[in-house]
């Protein structure tokens, strides 16, 4: 593997290799010194066009723990708006000798560009691409579901679950990544949203859609419930009109108490973050013990360092 | 005086194989046989094939303004090279060409230059910002004779000016020539709006963006009485309005581009913005559809929309890239390709859409398009189909290489032009007996 562009691009196999890794390294965090001195000399890039902390910390947190050298890059600019260019970064990156680039950028397919075209050397690891794809995300939502609902995880795949995803599936990189690597893994996924947040030309995709959450909690016996963010002034304002207002959503699509107890028990609540308390999710759902969301953000860490020793180290043969 | 030329055994239209002569840029013998005066240069023809000058109807030259992508100069060079002889220049340049002034301009600038006649379009609405009708007449009644006037980049969408103008065209026999695209439907879009859109996260074009305001357009012609030209159609649903729309009997005419024959969105897989284009590469269904359309008359013309850009403007992030492709020297190759290898058009057919059917809708039907007989002038294209070449973006003589067919072989290509008996283009074969 040289680069991490798309959930799409994994088998089966090199998806349950990095989950099988990332379980390793989730393991070394439980220990008293939690740095590996794996990826000692190499240097990781954190180049973020678009503003996104938590996901930056957890990719800094992760080359760090394997003791990488890590730079951020915070280019708010683009060709767009008349800063660096892709281009013109990348070069810079090159000339920095960055062995690995992690990147999140506001244009869909950009990681694929800085990978493709040739202008640096490096790795490649999608952190979020536009509403393309975002496959760490997938990759740590498909170990969190694997942790908790399939008995011996080691090595095996997410076959049997069922996965319903709720809200603006149209703009969801998150969305479109799971649905990858949760078909490559063997689980049925229900994508749950009003027409409007569903893409044209979706007949392809591996996966059922239904139009109301309560019709999927009625015909689904769901193991994990996934809510998307909803991007509150996108939505309605501007002319934009994907729904009438927060209000209509929330009772069409969040997840209340009421709803949750319609769960089978053992049936998770994921959410990618950061959450709109009241608007997909209330609180009562969100901080409820079959709420992983928090572990979700530790499971990112060790799915990072995961990719990060499967890009920069497995070449190198260690295991 | 040039001297005489002698064009032998080259196949006229592709039907019947004869020698044309050539003097003062008029062709004055045409037959089996002919007789040449002695210092006539000979050109031998054989296994070519000869078509009345090509004619463009859809040409970006971008000077005035952006003259890093294209001059009046190279655009011409470019254009001759793809066996044209005429172009018609878009108005979308800076300043825009919404006045008398600037297609004055730029006529006289392509005259100087001498390489293609080119023929200005005049914008449809002051600086095309859609609420203004610019002076047509002025542009009109100029030394340019404007009789396209386009906002092409943009839409009129307003309907009320897009019927004033259908309206207004008809005191100097002008047409509007639509870019059909409707703006609220296709705000931020990027590309195509089906599968491959969906999985790539690029925001979708749908066709009914275009074909709502084609059915919209042909009504109002209808209504008013008026010429519509429809540019670059580019869905199967266009074709079928405006078969409708003929069979009502709506004067409307329509072009289709080169790489809407060709190619689909599958191309944009890769993110690569040379395959960025507005409107944007469509299914394979639609590239069936226009072929067919093509092929039935219900397109009249294969125009290039020749958009060049500089690298800068490509080499970015797809969302942030300029929509357009070069395509000037590369049109009758694919036509050659998706229409002639095919079966689906003949060399008769590729003079009517390429030559003979844009001169009548750009109104210089007196000068271009006309047959190769005794009395015409020389607008002459020689294609070689049987010259396979891989085409090679960097290698064209336009000032951008944002061409999407890099790598893709043709089967054929123009090898030698003449503009009123002048060669403009002549391949390597050829440049001895010139010399």
């Amino acid at each position: 593997m040289r680069h991490l562009l798309s959930a799409k691009d994994l088998s089966r196999d090199d998806a349950i290799l990095i989950l099988d890794t990332a379980a390793q390294m989730a393991a070394t965090q439980e220990r008293e010194v939690r740095k590996l001195p794996t990826l000692r000399g190499k240097t990781v890039v954190n180049l973020f066009f678009e503003d996104s902390t938590r996901t930056r910390i957890s990719f800094e947190a992760a080359a760090k723990r394997l003791s990488a050298d890590v730079i951020n890059f915070s280019a708010k600019g683009s060709s767009v708006s008349k800063g660096e260019s892709l281009k013109d970064t990348a070069l810079t990156l090159q000339a920095m000798g960055a062995d690995a680039v992690v990147v999140r950028h506001w244009a869909s397919g950009a990681a694929s560009r800085l990978a493709t075209s040739g202008w640096m050397h490096g790795s490649v690891l999608n952190a979020g691409d536009g509403t393309h794809q975002h496959p760490t995300q997938a990759l740590l939502d498909a170990f969190t579901m694997r942790k908790h609902l399939v008995t011996d995880p080691l090595g095996n795949d997410l076959a049997g679950l069922t996965v319903a995803i709720v809200g603006d599936v149209l703009h969801s990189r998150v969305a479109r990544s799971n649905v990858q690597l949760l078909h490559t893994l063997g689980a049925t996924v229900v994508l749950v949203a009003p027409p409007t947040l569903v893409p044209i030309g979706i007949d392809p995709w591996p996966c059922d859609v239904v139009h109301t959450l309560d019709q999927a909690l009625d015909a689904y016996d769901i193991d994990a419930l996934m809510m998307l963010r909803v991007q509150r002034e996108r939505m309605t304002g501007g002319g934009a009109a994907f729904f009438p207002s927060p209000e209509e959503y929330s009772r069409i699509y969040g997840l209340d108490g009421a709803r949750m107890r319609r769960l089978p028990d053992h049936a998770i609540i994921m959410h990618p973050g950061p959450m709109n308390r009241g608007l997909e999710i209330s609180a009562e759902a969100a901080d409820s013990p079959r709420s992983v969301i928090v572990e979700q953000v530790a499971n990112g860490v060790a799915v990072r360092m995961a990719a990060l020793y499967l890009l920069l180290a497995g070449e190198e043969g260690a295991a | 005086m040039s001297r005489p030329i002698v064009i032998e055994n080259a196949s006229l239209y592709g039907d019947t194989t004869a020698t044309i002569l050539v003097e003062d840029g008029v062709i004055t013998a045409v037959g089996a046989t002919v007789d040449a005066p002695d210092d006539a240069v000979v050109v031998d023809a054989t296994g070519l094939i000869a078509l009345p000058g090509l004619v463009d109807i859809h040409t970006h030259l971008r000077e005035p303004g952006r003259e890093d992508a294209e001059t009046i100069e190279t655009g011409s060079r470019s254009a001759a090279i793809g066996g044209f002889t005429a172009v018609h220049a878009m108005a979308n340049t800076t300043p825009v060409a919404d006045t008398a002034g600037v297609v004055e301009q730029v006529w006289s600038r392509g005259k100087e230059i001498g390489l293609v006649d080119v023929y200005p379009v005049g914008a449809v609405t002051v600086g095309l910002d859609g609420t203004q009708l610019s002076e047509m007449g002025a542009m009109a009644h100029s030394k340019a004779r404007v009789r396209i006037f386009s906002d092409d980049g943009k839409c009129v969408h307003d309907p009320v000016i897009m019927r004033r103008a259908l309206e207004y065209a008809k005191t100097f026999d002008g047409v509007i020539s639509q870019h059909a695209q409707d703006p609220r439907l296709t705000e931020g879009s990027q590309m195509h709006e089906g599968e491959v859109s969906a999985e790539l996260g690029l925001a979708g074009w749908p066709a009914v963006a275009e074909e709502s305001i084609i059915a919209r357009d042909v009504l109002l012609a209808g209504h008013v009485g008026s010429r519509l030209n429809v540019c670059h159609l580019s869905t199967a649903g266009s074709v079928e309005i405006v078969r409708w729309a003929k069979s009502r009997g709506v004067d409307v005419t329509a072009e289709v581009m080169p790489h809407h024959l060709l190619l689909t969105d599958e191309s944009v897989r890769g993110y690569n913005a040379r395959f960025k284009v507005n409107p944007p590469l469509r299914t394979q269904a639609d590239v069936d559809a226009v072929r067919a359309g093509l092929a039935d008359g219900t397109i009249d013309v294969v125009a290039t929309d020749h958009a060049p850009h500089p690298d800068e403007d490509k080499d970015c992030e797809w969302a942030a890239a300029a929509m357009g492709m070069i395509g000037l020297e590369t049109a009758v190759g694919i036509v050659q390709k998706t229409m002639v290898d095919t079966g689906a058009l003949t060399w008769r057919d590729v003079a009517r859409v390429m030559s003979e059917a844009p001169a009548r809708i750009g109104r210089v039907e007196d000068e271009h398009g006309r047959p190769i007989a005794v009395g015409e002038p020389a607008h002459l294209t020689l294609i070689d189909p049987a010259d396979p070449w891989t085409v090679d973006p960097s290698a064209s003589a336009s000032r951008s290489n944002n061409s999407p067919f890099g790598g893709i072989e043709l089967p054929g290509r123009a090898v030698a032009t003449f503009l009123r008996g002048v060669p403009t283009h002549l391949s390597p074969r050829f440049e001895g007996a010139f010399a």
